[in-house]
């Protein structure tokens, strides 16, 4: 199977091109069946090479296929080579399957965009860059991924070019993430200084005979990773991007600003898991910023109006469930809420994307209410996706993985009280702003007409990656009950297990804490957004609260923060020197040049009169000078 | 023989174009076009045929050689040899001179015959700089190349093009003459040291100097070479010189005059003077990453089109002085690699400015906005060249930054963090600049047309080289190897086997 | 035959001559008058030529006073000539109003 590895990516990589060289005079079904078809094929190849791989697991835990040397320099020669084992099977998985589900959707859903094959073309160039990134064997291809999959964000987000503030929603993604690109590619010339290669294997293998834990070139390569990893997730300080990037499609903000991209942060941070467990220091603040970004990003999620900017909040709120998980060393559980959260939050967007076509794209949710029985089957897919947001005990898989990571919190070896207080309330306010969400769009009364419905393309994704919300956390059951470790006995090939203190007990209290939060935050949404909104009411006259309120709302004054210290500053230099100061020296020896000359041609005035006078003057001084000498 | 081959048939070229041109208007293009079609064929069967021995690796980097007396009671020959480094620059300058050529088909509406003249004495001026082994023989070619583009800016530019001829002019000559007294002043410490007189580049490479001395002359060439390449704060000349001149002008501008600049420095700053380009070498690379820093800057304020690209080539090549002085392979290496592939994106740039140009009548961004509508594949493909200009990983700029930066770090981490910071830089003015031109509310203008077939087929060429270079850029790497190999063996010391602490 | 006026006396006077000629080249503005006075100055050379000719017992000054008629006469010949264009052209002979020459 290991010669066929290479078709993964091969197939939206030849979607792309076919659509992007022939697309526009191409009949919008064979867009379709080529954008679909070839990311559907991919899936189908990820999940027979999967079982390959699973049944008869290689002696070497992975698969390897080089395609060829990208460029051969000295000892500088990284290979255009794929890479497969354990954790990147999870992922091109996850990728694949759900790239190929949102296909199907986007089929139907862009159907009336006049631009329906630039679209395709966009999200196989995707899903070509992501698994390459998810592939790659080498830190440089893993770069190519990284960068690629930010190129096609880009394009994506300001898919509808007309509006201007889309394509600054694109320029402002593009360029914070790339901030955290460029510490990683600092990180990247450490890494090959340090250990003579960016083959990942072989660094994760060299990494603890060369640095000591604690030592500073463990901690400076992390903390560059750890940048690119922020950039990329959104996280804490770079979480601006996210929110402003919903003015994308849907199928887009679900497929890369919920599912895929925005976790490729995760992804390196597990991959290159060595160099981070060598610095504790680093991890400590990686688990610092999740539970920071958790605790920020919930807080705005629970003010917003725009349906889609509260599941972008609530995107980078998760996320910071994984990186807390992975601060913490539990890296099967931040891989596992990886692949929960996938399936979930793009059910949710894929379903929020439902309501605002149905609602003619209305995006508030304050003009929504009473889709309950409008759209049925968005309703049930939607509350499905919440439930598992919320992480509802027992039933949706949301609350498997979400429970490891509050339980590691307080238990793991790094975890602490305090870190495992924020995650619980992060649990609290998650089903806070979830039920909010669910009662404006869902009950009360209908503020908008429905004036189309979602088809058969719309709906069966949604009903598919439903089953997956609710079915894919019964693979990993807590170990007081069922204790079934399918999913991180799997990834134990490549990532290590999660030391637990050796005090750590009671994790069915600690479980029962969790739903406790869960449904105290429930109700207590549903006594102020549906039962008795005359609280909400009162709360709203609170001077305090308000400006609290609009605080959070424009997601704790981060924009405005980087817009006075970094953005204005800069622009302002750029605007005063748009001629170029520089030029001003040359600009002057101009002028000084042409001054000395107006002076010089004065005397050549034509005044034949003068000139003898001059002639006069001039023999005088010599004959002076030379009777004085 | 085959090199005065290509520069005869360039400037015999130019003259049947020009007479030519007296009584007909469109031969004259198709007599420059089969010139430059058989100078390329001839270059690349040259190079398959050489590539053999390239590939096995061999240590001798002199692929051809040429001398001829010129003016023996000087010590003046007529000295052609090429190398590597100058066989892939000559095959670029043969390359854009053939898009040059395509992209004024229709741009040039009057002096068809002296249009073509100059472009194609220009292509020659630069195929010899990129030849001349003889260092009279090199300012001779210096001097050929600049007169004709002067012409070329100053009578088919736009608004300001006497304004920019002059400057260019001004700064280029100001500073080749440095250079001359810099060559004369080698020419005779060498007759000093030694008794014999000559401008061979060989004999002088060996020239026992003071290391005062060396460093005034090595400030001549490296002057001259500066305000070519061009290095903050020499760079002035550039944009108006870029923004006025037709579309041919500033392709060859960009593409192929601002190389010249870097071939220089590594063809002679660093052979001839060593040790003192060494303790200069922090300077330099000081320079460099201000350039990247400060070019970018003014790239994003700028709001004239072909202004904003110029100021663009100013930030790359402080990339290219970054590698020069960072003397090792890999970010020797790098700097190939950012000529040829700066030459392809940027040039690309230039070439859709042209066009937006032609479409237009405007080169200012205000005026532009949500061309994207009318003209997709233009706005795709400029999408991929803007992508090209901040370094997106599988196009060829990306191999050239990341291998400049990567052996820079070597270097100097300290000059090297902000070179990357240049990075962000460079993609907040490329994004603006397709923001600006694509984006955007779609205007209600009469209908613009999308790219023609010849437009196409320009910007296919570029874009399939811009990927290779960008996926497979080894036989680029192998050929200037053995050059590079010999320029690293003059700087063993110190800088090698530094290792970060 | 010895002369009272002695040497010093004779190129003061030659040199008075001269002064006089350059100051009426400068301040006169028709150019006739500048021509006298050019030839003024020439006479005054001419006297100088000869009185140094006769102190040193030379023929040479007188050589050259030939010379400087001969020229003088060219001079005045060509300068009337060209005063005559000039006053066709422009129906003046004011020197100020000339000026065409300029920087």
């Amino acid at each position: 199977m290991e010669h066929l590895l290479w078709l993964i990516p091969a197939f939206p990589l030849a979607g792309f091109l076919v659509l992007a060289l022939t697309g526009k005079s191409m009949p919008p079904v064979w867009v379709a069946i080529i954008g679909a078809g070839t990311v559907s094929l991919s899936a189908i190849f990820t999940i027979i090479i999967g079982i390959t791989f699973l049944s008869l697991p290689p002696a070497s835990a992975h698969y390897v296929q080089t395609l060829w040397t990208w460029m051969e320099i000295s000892d500088f020669h990284p290979e255009i080579s794929l890479y497969l084992d354990a954790l990147s099977l999870v992922f091109a998985f996850v990728i694949t399957f759900i790239a190929a589900l949102i296909h199907l959707y986007s089929v139907a859903f862009m159907a009336f965009d006049k631009d329906y094959s630039r679209f395709f073309a966009c999200m196989n160039l995707f899903v070509c860059s992501m698994l390459l990134l998810v592939l790659a064997d080498n830190l440089l291809l893993l770069y190519l991924g990284w960068e690629g999959v930010g190129l096609c964000s880009y394009l994506l987000i300001g898919f509808w070019y007309e509006h201007p503030e889309n394509g600054y929603a694109a320029q402002k993604a593009f360029i914070i993430t790339r901030i955290g690109d460029t510490a990683m590619a600092i990180g990247i010339f450490v890494i090959f200084y340090q250990f003579g290669t960016l083959l990942i294997p072989d660094i994760l293998a060299k990494a603890p005979s060369l640095w000591q834990p604690e030592a500073s070139m463990a901690t400076i390569t992390a903390l560059l990773l750890l940048a690119g990893a922020l950039g990329k997730s959104a996280q804490l300080p770079f979480q601006t991007w996210l929110p402003d990037a919903m003015a994308g499609p849907s199928p887009v903000s679900a497929l890369i600003h919920a599912a895929t991209m925005v976790t490729a942060g995760v992804y390196l941070i597990a991959r290159m898991h060595v160099i981070f467990e060598l610095s504790p220091t680093v991890q400590l603040i990686i688990a610092a910023i999740g539970a920071a970004t958790l605790f920020i990003a919930g807080f705005s999620a629970l003010t917003q109006y725009d349906l889609k900017r509260v599941l972008a909040y609530s995107t980078i709120s998760q996320i910071g469930y994984m990186f807390l998980a992975l601060g913490l060393g539990a890296w099967t559980a931040a891989i596992f809420h990886f692949m929960i959260h996938a399936f979930f939050k793009a059910l949710l967007f894929l379903a929020a994307g439902a309501v605002i076509e149905a609602l003619h794209h209305e995006h508030n949710m304050f003009k929504m209410g009473g889709l309950r029985t409008k759209l049925p089957v968005v309703f049930l897919t939607f509350v499905i996706g919440s439930a598992s947001l919320i992480a509802l005990p027992l039933i949706s898989s949301g609350f498997y993985s979400k429970d490891q990571i509050l339980w590691f919190a307080w238990a793991s070896k790094n975890g602490n009280p305090l870190l495992w207080l924020i995650a619980i309330s992060g649990a609290f306010i998650t089903a806070l702003y979830t039920t909010r969400m669910v009662m404006l769009t869902f009950w009360g009364e209908v503020k908008t007409e429905v004036d189309r419905l979602p088809g058969k393309l719309i709906t069966i994704p949604l009903i598919i990656l439903a089953f997956f919300s609710i079915c894919v956390g019964f693979i990993e059951l807590p170990h007081n009950f069922g204790s079934l470790t399918l999913f991180s006995d799997f990834l134990h090939q490549v990532l290590p297990e999660t030391l637990l203190k050796s005090t750590a007990s009671g994790e069915v209290f600690f479980q029962l804490l969790g739903a406790l939060a869960t449904f105290s935050g429930i109700y207590t949404a549903y006594i102020l957004w549906y039962k008795q909104p005359e609280h909400l009411e009162k709360l709203k006259r609170n001077e305090m609260l308000l400006r609290l309120y609009s605080f959070w709302h424009s997601g704790w004054g981060f924009d405005q923060l980087y817009q006075t210290l970094i953005v204005r500053p800069i622009v302002f230099i750029a605007t005063i020197n748009k001629n170029d100061v520089l030029d001003k020296i040359y600009q002057g020896i101009t002028l000084i040049s042409v001054a000395l000359y107006r002076s010089l041609s004065f005397t050549q005035s034509g005044s034949l009169r003068w000139y003898i006078m001059g002639l006069v003057v001039g023999a005088i001084i010599i004959l002076g000078i030379q009777i004085m000498l | 023989m085959i090199l005065v081959w290509l520069i005869g048939l360039l400037m015999g070229g130019g003259l049947l174009a020009f007479l030519v041109g007296q009584w007909n208007k469109t031969l004259p293009r198709w007599i420059s076009l089969y010139t430059l079609i058989i100078g390329i064929i001839a270059l690349i069967s040259f190079w398959i045929e050489h590539y053999e021995a390239i590939n096995i690796g061999s240590m001798e980097p002199w692929l051809i050689d040429f001398q001829q007396d010129w003016i023996p009671s000087f010590g003046i020959s007529f000295h052609l040899a090429i190398d590597g480094l100058s066989l892939l620059l000559l095959i670029l300058t043969f390359f854009l001179g053939i898009l040059a050529i395509l992209c004024s088909w229709k741009e040039i509406t009057e002096h068809h015959g002296f249009y073509h003249f100059n472009l194609l004495w220009i292509l020659a001026g630069i195929s010899g700089v990129f030849m001349a082994m003889d260092l009279f023989l090199f300012y001779f070619f210096w001097e050929i190349m600049l007169i004709p583009m002067y012409f070329l800016i100053g009578i088919w530019g736009s608004k300001n093009r006497e304004y920019a001829a002059y400057k260019f002019f001004i700064f280029t000559q100001a500073s080749g003459l440095l250079m001359f007294i810099s060559i004369l002043a080698l020419y005779f410490t060498h007759a000093q040291s030694t008794g014999r007189y000559t401008f061979d580049y060989f004999a002088l490479l060996g020239t026992v100097m003071a290391p005062q001395t060396a460093f005034w002359l090595m400030m001549g060439f490296m002057i001259a070479f500066a305000v070519k390449l061009p290095l903050v704060p020499f760079h002035t000349w550039l944009p108006d010189a870029h923004s006025e001149a037709p579309t041919a002008g500033s392709l060859i501008l960009a593409g192929l005059l601002l190389k010249t600049g870097a071939y220089g420095i590594l063809r002679f700053v660093l052979p001839l003077f060593p040790e003192v380009a060494k303790t200069f070498a922090p300077w330099a690379m000081l320079l460099g990453v201000i350039g990247i820093i400060y070019g970018a800057i003014l790239a994003f304020s700028q709001t004239d089109l072909k202004r904003l690209i110029a100021y663009t080539s100013v930030s790359h090549m402080g990339f290219v002085i970054l590698g020069i002085f960072a003397f090792n392979e890999l970010a020797l290496q790098g700097v190939v690699m950012q000529l040829l592939t700066h030459a392809i994106s940027t040039g690309a740039l230039f070439i859709m400015a042209g066009m937006l140009k032609e479409r237009l009548h405007t080169r200012q961004l205000d005026e532009m906005g949500g061309l994207w509508f009318q003209m997709p594949k233009m706005g795709a493909i400029a999408v991929l060249f803007a992508m090209a200009a901040l370094g997106l990983p599988g196009l060829g700029n990306f191999v050239a930054e990341f291998l400049i930066l990567l052996g820079a770090f070597k270097s100097s981490v300290w000059l090297t963090v902000p070179a990357t910071i240049g990075l962000i830089f460079s993609a907040i003015y490329s994004l603006r600049m397709i923001q600006k031109v694509f984006l955007g509310p779609i205007p209600e203008t009469a209908p613009i047309s999308d790219f023609s077939w010849r437009e196409v087929f320009i910007m296919a060429v570029l874009t399939i080289s811009i990927i290779w270079l960008g996926l497979y850029p080894q036989p680029i790497i192998n050929t200037a190897r053995p050059m590079i190999n010999q320029i690293e063996h003059l700087f063993p010391t110190e800088f090698k086997n530094q290792t970060i602490k | 035959m010895k002369t009272a006026i002695s040497m010093e006396m004779i190129l003061l006077l030659a040199g008075l001559l001269f002064v006089l000629g350059i100051a009426g080249v400068i301040i006169r503005k028709n150019i006739i008058f500048m021509l006298l006075s050019i030839e003024v100055m020439l006479n005054a050379s001419g006297l100088a030529f000869i009185a140094a000719g006769s102190h040193w017992g030379q023929p040479d000054g007188q050589v050259m006073f030939v010379f400087i008629l001969a020229m003088a006469a060219a001079e005045v010949s060509v300068g009337l000539a060209l005063i005559l264009q000039i006053y066709h052209q422009h129906k003046s002979l004011d020197i100020d109003n000339l000026k065409e020459m300029k920087g």
